[in-house]
């Protein structure tokens, strides 16, 4: 992808691009442990960056001053933070039960449903293990009715392994692969959005100062995203996640009008989530832009769930914010789902929609 | 020798469900050629591997049986890009979701097992366990594409790739029953160097999560003397603790109840105890639940025994076995083999 170029937006997704994803993907960062993957962005974007650090939480914050004139009658130049977070949800082992059993808890928004027969990876070295369950041999018709609680779930890594200790991390140990046009993965909320952010900062929009930041802790609430934006002190903000698609088939063949988001329809722009009314004038920004360039985009439907633009529109004295998602399948599962357009989509629009961010669009009224 | 390791981590790895075991089978045979006298696939679909004894014809014969097949899942309908599937085998829906599967289709294609959201889910379900008929089959494919490919009746296998666990300990899919089959394999090569009297027949065995019934037409077909099954057992495991479930590396079990013979079974134990191989005797009261069962009335009926490897989490796919107890199980076989003599059959009656 050319830098510095208005009319070179980028367009498909190159396979440099997919192999990078999926090393975020394939990499354990648990919240409040994310040092792998904050590891694979400093690689990235360390010689691109003015100013880069790593803050007291561990956020990644980098600076991109403008490329280009672009300023408004005011000579200001638009400082916008772009946002992911770079936490999965996951688990930490709280006892060791002997015989490399292990109990543990979840991290994050994981359904309890999803955990039994899973092979994990635990603690920085990716240690094998499995999530086992009792055989169905030895279960009753009654038990089965019932979900398989916590309690009676351990981590296994084997009569002979020795190395894990309480308040390692775990994750599902699913590796990164390609499905025709859709990539299956665990991570993808949102390792997608870091993907994005990184390529965005190595090949910036022209005319904004680009305050990146790759959040901790967005899974846990919305934790590094509400310092990074105080420290940031940002014009205003986008943040770049991965929401759910819900676009299943419902049991009884009536039509699924609850979908939340949809694959294949291109990215998500967001209105309302349960903790951010996202500002008007950059969701008509945005539509604008994909509109004028046929750029397939939804709306997500509003609701529950919410992204780190909750702390971040908050920060200081407020700061306009919207969100962009990819949507995703099965997110917080052992193997979420996305379609390879509907990134591509994202990222076009993204791109585009900052390289056109007029420095004006605040002056008018919200 | 075959790496005990390599060739089970292929035989996972490699699909054959019940009642359709060829891509498993071909591996089994491919590992067999050389350490037995003759081949064979029965009509079911079981393969028989006959390894010549040296005493005077008509010689006796012990049949070994490890069922080859394994448990899965199968397309029943398409609905909107999305996949409906059945089970072969026993298997505890609450562990489905999330799973990585192939979907054997016009090709093979990688997919996974979903659970909807709440929302899209009958208002009984909701928040509870998710039943079969209710998950959904995802290959990531439009659903055109998807309409071209699969047909109700396409077989779905697990996919979780082996994970090993340190030198000596694998976890999976189908380790029940392919953990056996290794046992079986390493029981032929050691008898390769070994002289023995009687003929063996080692089969391994179709459709025993379904039907049992490769291990009962391959004895009625090949009339063995005396037939052992050889199987997995309960590994003892969270919320698995009872008479039933035993530790993983300390050696087989050996079956004791109405399935299995008295005599054989102390034979056993009697030459576990002089080569010192730990073994745990395991008491089955009704069914032992193997081919043995199936053995055991095969014609005119057969003195049956069981073996078995001790594995945790049967019928997940992260089943996990040692390949001490494998080795051993192997062991153990081979030497029984080479214990008996042309009048041991006269041993196994009924005299108290």
């Amino acid at each position: 992808m050319p830098e510095n170029s208005q009319a070179n937006t980028p367009t498909r997704i190159t396979p440099a691009q997919i192999r990078m994803l999926e090393r975020l993907c394939n990499a354990c960062g648990v919240s409040g442990d994310e040092g792998e993957v904050r590891r694979i962005v400093l690689e990235h974007i360390r010689e691109y960056a003015d100013e880069i650090k790593v803050d007291a939480l561990g956020n990644v914050l980098a600076t991109r001053k403008a490329i280009g004139e672009r300023k408004g009658k005011t000579g200001q130049v638009l400082r916008v933070l772009v946002a992911a977070h770079m936490d999965e949800v996951g688990f930490m082992i709280t006892s060791d039960e002997g015989d490399g059993f292990y109990r543990f808890q979840t991290v994050g928004g994981v359904d309890i449903r999803q955990l039994a027969g899973k092979p994990v990876w635990v603690g920085s070295e990716h240690i094998p293990g499995v999530i086992g369950a009792k055989p169905i041999h030895l279960t009753t018709a009654g038990e089965r009715k019932n979900n398989i609680s916590l309690d009676n779930l351990q981590i296994d890594v084997g009569p002979s392994g020795k190395k894990v200790k309480p308040g390692d991390r775990a994750v599902f140990a699913t590796s990164f692969s390609r499905l025709g046009p859709s990539l299956r993965a665990k991570a993808l909320d949102d390792r997608l959005g870091v993907a994005t952010l990184i390529e965005l900062f190595k090949s910036p929009p022209p005319g904004i100062d680009l305050l990146a930041a790759f959040t901790v802790q967005e899974e846990v609430g919305l934790r590094g995203a509400r310092v990074a934006a105080y420290a940031l002190d940002p014009d205003l903000a986008l943040v770049l996640d991965c929401t759910p698609a819900l676009d299943l088939p419902t049991s009884d063949g009536e039509e699924n009008t609850r979908y939340n988001t949809r694959l294949g329809f291109g990215p998500a722009i967001y209105i309302a989530d349960s903790s951010t009314l996202s500002d008007p004038r950059l969701i008509r920004h945005f539509v604008d832009v994909a509109e004028s360039l046929s750029i397939p985009y939804q709306f997500r439907q509003s609701g529950g769930g919410g992204t780190d633009a909750g702390a971040i529109h908050k920060a200081r004295a407020g700061i306009p914010s919207l969100s962009i998602s990819v949507p995703g399948r099965y997110l917080h599962t052992a193997a979420a789902l996305v379609r390879v357009t509907d990134w591509q989509f994202a990222m076009q629009l993204v791109y585009t929609g900052l390289s056109r961010l007029d420095p004006q669009i605040l002056q008018a009224e919200r | 020798m075959t790496d005990p390791i390599e060739f089970l981590k292929q035989l996972i790895s490699a699909p054959g469900l019940s009642g359709y075991e060829g891509p498993v089978r071909e591996l089994i045979q491919n590992a067999w050629q050389p350490v037995t006298d003759r081949l064979n696939v029965s009509r079911l679909g079981s393969l028989h591997g006959l390894k010549s004894g040296s005493g005077a014809e008509p010689r006796p014969s012990i049949l070994i049986a490890a069922h080859m097949d394994a448990i899965g899942l199968m397309v029943t309908s398409q609905v909107d890009g999305f996949l409906r599937v059945t089970e072969i085998g026993g298997i505890d829906a609450r562990v489905l979701p999330g799973q990585l599967v192939t979907v054997h289709g016009r090709r093979d294609l990688p997919g996974v097992v979903v659970q909807p959201p709440d929302r899209l889910l009958p208002d009984e379900v909701q928040g509870g366990p998710v039943p079969l008929e209710e998950l959904l089959v995802d290959t990531g494919l439009p659903e055109r594409e998807l309409q071209r490919q699969v047909r109700p009746g396409d077989l779905v296998s697990f996919a979780q790739p082996p994970l090993e666990l340190g030198d000596d300990v694998l976890a999976g899919h189908s380790l029940d029953n392919r953990a056996s089959v290794v046992a079986l394999t390493i029981c032929l090569e050691l008898l390769k160097d070994r002289q023995h009297s009687w003929d063996v027949w080692a089969v391994a065995s179709a459709q025993e999560e379904e039907t049992l019934g490769g291990a009962l037409t391959s004895a009625y077909d090949l009339q063995p003397a005396l037939a052992v099954a050889v199987d997995v057992t309960f590994g003892k495991s969270p919320g698995a603790n009872d008479y039933k479930t035993f530790p993983l590396g300390k050696g087989p079990t050996l079956g004791w109840g109405p399935n299995i013979h008295p005599k054989l079974h102390q034979e056993f134990k009697k030459l576990a105890d002089r080569l010192e191989i730990p073994y745990a005797v395991e008491v089955m009261p009704l069914h032992s639940g193997t081919d043995a069962y199936a053995l055991q009335i095969a014609a005119e009926g057969i003195p049956a025994m069981v073996v078995s490897i001790p594995l945790r989490y049967m019928h997940t796919p992260v089943e996990m076995v040692t390949f001490k107890d494998i080795q051993r199980t192997g062991r153990l076989l081979a030497e029984f083999i080479c214990s008996l003599t042309p009048e041991s059959m006269q041993s196994f009656n009924w005299d108290e």
